[in-house]
């Protein structure tokens, strides 16, 4: 059995701690009036920064040009006349840039928190895609896939936590949930969301928020515990099946509710936007940072010595997984970006053109990171079996998909107002501290190896045909 | 210790099988004559592509106009074939690649003539590209070559060349694959020849294969490469193809789920074809202890999965196509107007075909039958036409602009060629079961001994298997996993 040391237990309090007062900073420090946002306005051009500068034209032109191709005269009409009348525009202008500023804080965090909640719940797929297939490489790893799953339960709170947030309107995140968007007689109506109405609704958003949630967290903790029933029982498989059975169930709802989520915790935040392919781009940027996390718990944890029979060719596979899913992800991407840019249809074009020209840095240097590095360093099968090789591959792709979560975010949130500052960094140590938590407490309580497994002695004698264990667990030699 | 496998697995290679077994039962349908009902099979498919020849030659000689294709609907049945066609060409590719990424060991009782089911299935996609050109005699133009109109080049822009690119490589690439596998087999058959006129030809298919160390290792390292090459290679050529449509600005057409879409829609109507060719072959060259109820099990597993894939696709299309707002997507292939428009029958066909009768593939009991695995292949062949068929012409019979709003009627040309290619596929496929060897012998003598019948109840009851033949296991494999 292995012990949750104190020492990581304090560390990842620790984290939880440090990323609540960078969480509470970035609350204390948003703006809450429109004065005050001004004053930030004015801070920002008196040092010509370069986000306040390009920001104006790009915003407006996004926010109109996807109107104006709609035809909804009404809406471009009010705007264009604010345009036409600078004083008009400049409060206009205040008042969105307040919405954005104060809309920071809640991104930074809903970003970290898609994240982390993301890769959980694939990590959660993945283990039921291996029951399913009825891997024989993986047993010795199910363990440590559930143990990860653990951290779906806190994540999961806090993310009801934002749901009620945006329910009780306390932040401005997705724009549709404003007041009197679905009122033809506020100056906030707007007719192309109005009418998409049967599907974003309020009420519909947080009960279909709600039930994703149920569906996952009900199979984890089903799984789990008929995972541990299995270490016992000697029902002729029995349960066993059972797990099967239950998870060809999960992987048929995780197709729909992984789409579904996709469109109303992240398509939404843009709902002038569409992309058929967007579903399944998330499920790829998930994917691949899920099988890094399961590469990374699994190599900390053999490295203390809890893993025994994990051996390099294990290893390796998942090393390959997180090489063919990264080049995976990269085909999604391209295909969902060539195609909007080849049609160059402006109603989906302004989602590229927003942010190429105001994240032009991270929404490149995502591609280099979630691609050119993966594939030039995990091309080679040694460099797939070197721990340290892989954990190195590993962190650039997960900083890279944590950057493609942020595009995917903050443009429709903050817009130009975006930085990486404490905010940032503190909702991501916050939920680093509580993975780890959860994880290395639930990987305590359990046998580390699946005994009941009908494949387990697979899995111990699993050696992939050209590679040459060494270091731990390399031991039992086949 | 020899290779370990889980009790649980269910074995793959059935009966008291020696090696000596496999190599006798597959060399049998080559070495002995044809039989009447072969020759039935294929003067039936020479007439159908004699047919689908001469309408070729009418279309080309006479101009397109002969087909039903008017001014608005300029793609119809080519193009609905040509996907097809090369939708169908993608599961010999999955089999023998991506099946060998994921170590899968039934994928060696079927990769062989998959993979043949790819390249043919490739040459009758390959021939609609050309045919349906106006002018096919300027077919070459579509190369970017050095040439005397000051050097014109082809625009690399267009998804159709981009099609040019694809196709050809997928070609090679298969071939290649599909080649390198066969030369220990080819080889096995020159060892056993008596006559000396085949003796020469399988020395000069098998390129003095002989069988060594050396050439094994080599072997399998060749194999795994291209597997991880052809992996990729088979998403992009079908993404491509998906991009002919997608790229546009035609609603139902533009599209980004397009590209993994046509993936899944590839595998799941190329394992429906494998299905249904497997099905026959099985019987008739007596390989059902190979090509076993476990084989069809797995491959309609693999078919739920991809079904399922293409009907959350199908739903996610209907559904943005409501969420974009746009009134224009109301006439798309998977759309109200779609649905009770005048090509509602294209679109129900698609809908009964391809989601609802997959379905009853969940029930273990039909999932295991050999007849009703059959009917559901075929009846997801059909529903993978109408899929093509339906996005390529309902969203052209109602554009953007109500007076271009016109109907398709396919001429005699257009089915005929169609006959044509299903007749030339099957003169194609009904030589290969004649002289190559459609089970990959060399890859299923690595694993019978740890997932043959015979073994594996030996090894259950504890009884030590005979300690025999051990050499040549360790020589024939691509499944790395194997040897331990």
């Amino acid at each position: 059995m292995y012990q949750f040391s104190g020492k990581l237990k304090t560390f990842s309090l620790a984290l939880i701690l440090v990323g609540l007062v960078g969480i509470g900073y970035g609350f204390y420090s948003a703006p809450k009036t429109v004065e005050e946002a001004k004053e930030i306005i004015s801070h920002q051009e008196a040092h010509g920064d370069s986000h306040a500068t390009s920001h104006e034209e790009v915003k407006v032109d996004e926010h109109h040009s996807s109107e104006a191709v709609e035809t909804h005269g009404a809406v471009a009409e009010t705007h264009a006349s604010a345009d036409a009348h600078g004083e008009h525009h400049d409060d206009a202008h205040a008042e969105h840039v307040l919405h954005q500023l104060k809309n920071k804080p809640w991104s930074a965090l809903y970003v970290s928190l898609f994240f982390f909640l993301g890769i959980t719940l694939l990590v959660l797929a993945f283990y039921a895609i291996q029951r399913v297939a009825q891997a024989g490489w993986s047993i010795l790893l199910f363990r440590v896939m559930e143990a990860i799953t653990a951290n779906l339960v806190p994540t999961s709170i806090v993310m009801l936590i934002v749901i009620g947030s945006a329910v009780m309107h306390w932040n401005h995140m997705f724009p549709w949930m404003a007041e009197g968007t679905f009122d033809p007689t506020s100056p906030n109506y707007d007719p192309i969301i109005d009418g998409k109405s049967w599907w974003i609704n309020l009420p519909g958003w947080a009960i279909r928020s709600v039930v994703y949630l149920a569906i996952w967290n009900a199979y984890r903790w089903f799984i789990r515990r008929n995972s541990i029933k299995e270490d016992t029982v000697n029902d002729n498989h029995k349960t066993y099946k059972l797990s099967y059975n239950v998870s060809v169930g999960f992987i048929f709802l995780f197709m729909i509710t992984e789409t579904l989520m996709s469109w109303d915790w992240i398509m939404g935040l843009d709902p002038h936007w569409f992309s058929t392919l967007f579903g399944w781009y998330v499920l790829a940027s998930l994917l691949v940072s899920a099988l890094t996390v399961i590469a990374f718990v699994t190599i900390y944890l053999r490295s203390k010595g809890a893993l025994p029979g994990v051996n390099d060719s294990h290893i390796h596979d998942l090393a390959k997984y997180m090489f063919g899913f990264s080049i995976f992800w990269t085909y999604l991407w391209f295909a969902q970006f060539m195609l909007i840019w080849y049609a160059d249809i402006p109603e989906e074009t302004t989602y590229f053109a927003m942010r190429f020209n105001e994240y032009n840095l991270p929404f490149l240097a995502m591609v280099v990171m979630n691609f050119v590095f993966p594939i030039l360093l995990l091309l080679n099968s040694d460099f797939k079996s070197i721990p340290w090789f892989v954990v190195i591959g590993g962190v650039v792709i997960l900083l890279g998909h944590y950057i493609d979560i942020f595009v995917m975010v903050m443009p429709a949130t903050v817009g130009a107002q975006w930085s990486f500052g404490i905010p940032e960094i503190g909702s991501l140590l916050f939920f680093l501290g509580i993975f780890i938590y959860a994880t290395f407490s639930a990987f305590a309580k359990a046998n580390p190896i699946p005994t009941g497994n009908p494949f387990l002695e697979e899995s111990e004698h699993y050696h992939y045909y050209n590679i040459e264990h060494r270091g731990e667990g390399s031991g039992d030699h086949h | 210790m020899s290779h370990y496998e889980a009790p649980i697995r269910e074995p793959l290679v059935l009966g008291d099988k020696s090696y000596h077994d496999i190599t006798e039962d597959i060399a049998k349908p080559i070495e002995g004559a044809a039989n009447k009902n072969w020759y039935i099979a294929f003067y039936i498919s020479l007439a159908g592509m004699l047919w689908g020849f001469g309408c070729i030659f009418y279309t080309v000689g006479t101009g397109i106009g002969v087909w039903g294709l008017n001014k608005n609907i300029g793609w119809a049945w080519d193009i609905t074939n040509f996907v097809w066609w090369v939708g169908i060409g993608h599961a010999g590719t999955l089999i023998s690649a991506v099946l060998l990424l994921f170590r899968q060991k039934w994928r060696m009782a079927i990769n062989r003539s998959a993979e043949a089911m790819t390249i043919f299935a490739v040459f009758q996609a390959g021939l609609f590209p050309i045919i349906h050109m106006g002018r096919p005699w300027n077919g070459y133009w579509v190369l970017p070559m050095p040439n005397q109109f000051g050097s014109l080049w082809v625009n690399f822009n267009s998804p159709l060349l981009w099609d040019v690119f694809a196709i050809s490589t997928y070609l090679s690439v298969s071939l290649v694959f599909w080649w390198t596998g066969l030369l220990p087999d080819f080889a096995m058959i020159r060892d056993r020849a008596v006559k000396p006129f085949q003796k020469k030809i399988y020395a000069l298919l098998s390129f003095g294969w002989s069988g060594r160390a050396k050439d094994w290792q080599r072997f399998e390292e060749v194999s795994l490469v291209l597997a991880g090459l052809a992996t990729p290679l088979v998403l992009s050529v079908h993404t491509i193809v998906s991009m002919d449509f997608a790229t546009s600005i035609n609603p139902g057409w533009h599209s980004t789920i397009f590209p993994p879409y046509f993936v899944a829609g590839a595998i799941f109507s190329g394992f429906a074809m494998v299905q249904t060719l497997l099905g026959i072959m099985r019987k008739v060259t007596n390989l059902e202890d190979y090509i076993t109820r476990m084989h069809i099990e797995y491959m309609n597993m693999v078919i739920i999965l991809t079904g399922g894939i293409v009907a959350v696709a199908y739903a996610t299309e209907f559904f943005i196509a409501w969420y974009t707002g746009s009134p224009y997507e109301n006439y798309t292939y998977l759309s109200v107007g779609a649905a009770t428009g005048p090509y509602a029958w294209a679109f129900w066909s698609l809908i009964i075909f391809n989601i609802i009768t997959p379905q009853l593939l969940w029930i273990k009991k039909f999932r295991r039958s050999f007849i009703i695995t059959f009917i559901i292949s075929i009846a997801i062949n059909i529903g993978m036409w109408f899929e093509r068929f339906d996005i390529i012409a309902i969203v052209l019979s109602k554009g953007h602009l109500p007076s271009t709003w016109w109907r398709f009627e396919p001429t005699f040309v257009d089915v005929g060629i169609f006959v044509g290619t299903i007749g030339f596929f099957g003169v194609l496929f009904l030589l290969y079961a004649r002289t190559f060897p459609v089970i990959a012998q060399a890859e299923v003598k690595t694993i019978l001994k740890s997932s043959g019948e015979f073994y594996k109840k030996r090894r259950e009851q504890g009884i030590p298997t005979k300690p025999a033949i051990n050499v040549a296991n360790a020589a024939g494999t691509t499944d790395k996993s194997n040897k331990e």
